[in-house]
């Protein structure tokens, strides 16, 4: 029977959380560094057992950690992400030109086909890659030096580079989003990039629709369809059916189309999940209420599962990182909550059950079905 | 022998416990016991010092015989008491964070 195994980073530690296919019953490992800010771990598609993960702290600056079974048993790997040349200036929250300064990871994005070959989305804003399983890490600087890189600007989150999706028919395909920069796509393996932004409308800058300085929050592909990406923007709910050459909205009639979290579910491409949240300045469910949105139209058409979850007094927020799929049928879906609660469906969102509460803030949820 | 504290964070890091010693060969310096820390704890490479700058980590502190030397030369002589072993070179968090 298959397994399921869920990563949790967060505020103080990593979990992981197996269950087998009924997803009823969990066993919970961790907390994996404790005291540790663990923004993000991820198991590589070609070997499951490898799993690479995030660990930072104000004291003690980046590091890396390895797994090689599963999460058991970790090893630390190379740390020193040095940008490439000398990095320059981006903008400041003043507008002023300010050193590109490397703080942490936010995002590890394993390679489909090399366990040994992993992606790390940083701030401030560039895409590391190592091949030799995380020892060493090289930046792609073809993306930070491509043009705009001067114009770019930190979100309020930091200037983060937090996804990374790469394209399983094309190898040489990959799209990337920054906070607050917007989305971009390099078509030969990551040395050239320019930016996909067009469609996007931002009434909060200067020009509503410029090529770049859009607050993409996150970005979701299905593997069958890599042509197809979902957004979920600062503000507005947007897809692209043309690798991100145009967008058009989606967000139909969401309660808000603010939010973090956008994911597919493994079986049905144009059904598609999402979090609304009130706004950029309550970061919490309208309401109160937590509601996952689900459409079966690829967007435009939502409706509210609630089905398990809290419809009242609730005021957590669902990071960008936090949620996930499995490709059990029926699809699996997770995340996680800055209260510390993982929820779980194993119905494709119809019903929801947390499978654990008490949890430090949850900063990412990855999942991994198991033969 | 040089001794010194870590830590606890660092402690688990390494997989040690509160002092370790490390040999330095030549002047003793904040730069050269750190080096040398690293050199055998290769896993605290980046977690004291920060990469890009070379400079300590902000949130850290250097102790040694009840005097706080964090803003010391990095090559400024340690205490001839860390010199002979009398003394730890203290590696300390900093009490932040609210």
């Amino acid at each position: 029977m298959s397994k399921v195994r869920v990563l949790v980073g967060t505020r103080k530690g990593a979990f992981v959380l197996t269950s087998d296919g009924k997803r009823e019953q969990w066993d919970i490992s961790g907390p994996h560094f404790p005291g540790w800010e663990i923004y993000h771990l991820k198991g590589s598609p070609a070997d499951p057992d490898r799993i690479y993960l995030s660990q930072s702290s104000g004291w003690h600056g980046q590091l890396v950690q390895r797994s090689n079974d599963g999460g058991q048993t970790w090893e630390t790997v190379g740390n020193k992400f040095v940008y490439d040349g000398v990095p320059g200036t981006h903008q400041w929250y003043d507008g002023k030109p300010h050193p590109w300064e490397f703080k942490r990871v936010w995002h590890m994005e394993p390679s489909l086909k090399d366990p040994d070959t992993v992606y790390a989305g940083v701030e401030d804003a560039a895409l590391f890659r190592s091949t030799d399983g995380g020892k060493e890490w090289q930046e792609l600087p073809g993306l930070r030096e491509h043009g705009t890189g001067p114009q770019w600007q930190p979100g309020a989150g930091g200037m983060c580079l937090h996804t990374i999706v790469q394209d399983p028919s094309d190898a040489n395909r990959m799209y990337i989003a920054i906070s607050a920069a917007g989305a971009f796509r390099t078509d030969d393996g990551g040395v050239t990039w320019r930016p996909i932004n067009k469609g996007l409308y931002s009434q909060y800058i200067p020009e509503p629709t410029a090529e770049v300085g859009h607050c993409v929050h996150r970005i979701a592909m299905h593997p069958s369809r890599p042509g197809t990406l979902f957004m979920q923007k600062h503000w507005d709910v947007m897809r692209t059916d043309n690798a991100g050459d145009s967008w058009q909205e989606v967000s139909g009639n969401l309660p808000t189309d603010f939010g973090f979290v956008i994911d597919v579910h493994a079986n049905e491409p144009e059904t598609i999940y999402v979090v609304p949240i009130t706004s950029d300045s309550y970061h919490y469910p309208p309401e109160g209420k937590l509601r996952v949105y689900r459409s079966r139209t690829g967007g435009n058409e939502w409706e509210p599962l609630t089905k398990g979850l809290p419809q009242s007094d609730c005021y957590v927020n669902v990071l960008r990182d936090a949620m996930a799929v499995d490709s059990l049928d029926k699809c699996g879906v997770y995340f996680g909550t800055t209260g510390g609660q993982v929820y779980a469906s194993a119905d494709a969102g119809d019903s929801w059950n947390p499978i654990v509460r008490d949890l430090p803030g949850v900063l990412s949820v990855e999942v991994q079905t198991l033969a | 022998m040089i001794r010194v504290m870590l830590p606890q964070h660092l402690r688990t890091l390494a997989r040690v416990g509160s002092e370790v010693t490390v040999d330095v060969a030549g002047p003793v310096t904040q730069r050269s016991v750190v080096d040398a820390l690293v050199a055998v704890y290769p896993m605290l490479g980046g977690t004291i010092r920060d990469y890009a700058t070379g400079e300590r980590r902000p949130f850290l502190r250097f102790f040694a015989c009840s005097e706080d030397l964090s803003h010391e030369p990095p090559d400024a002589p340690l205490p001839d008491a860390v010199v002979s072993g009398t003394e730890p070179f203290i590696i300390l968090g900093a009490i932040a964070g609210g």
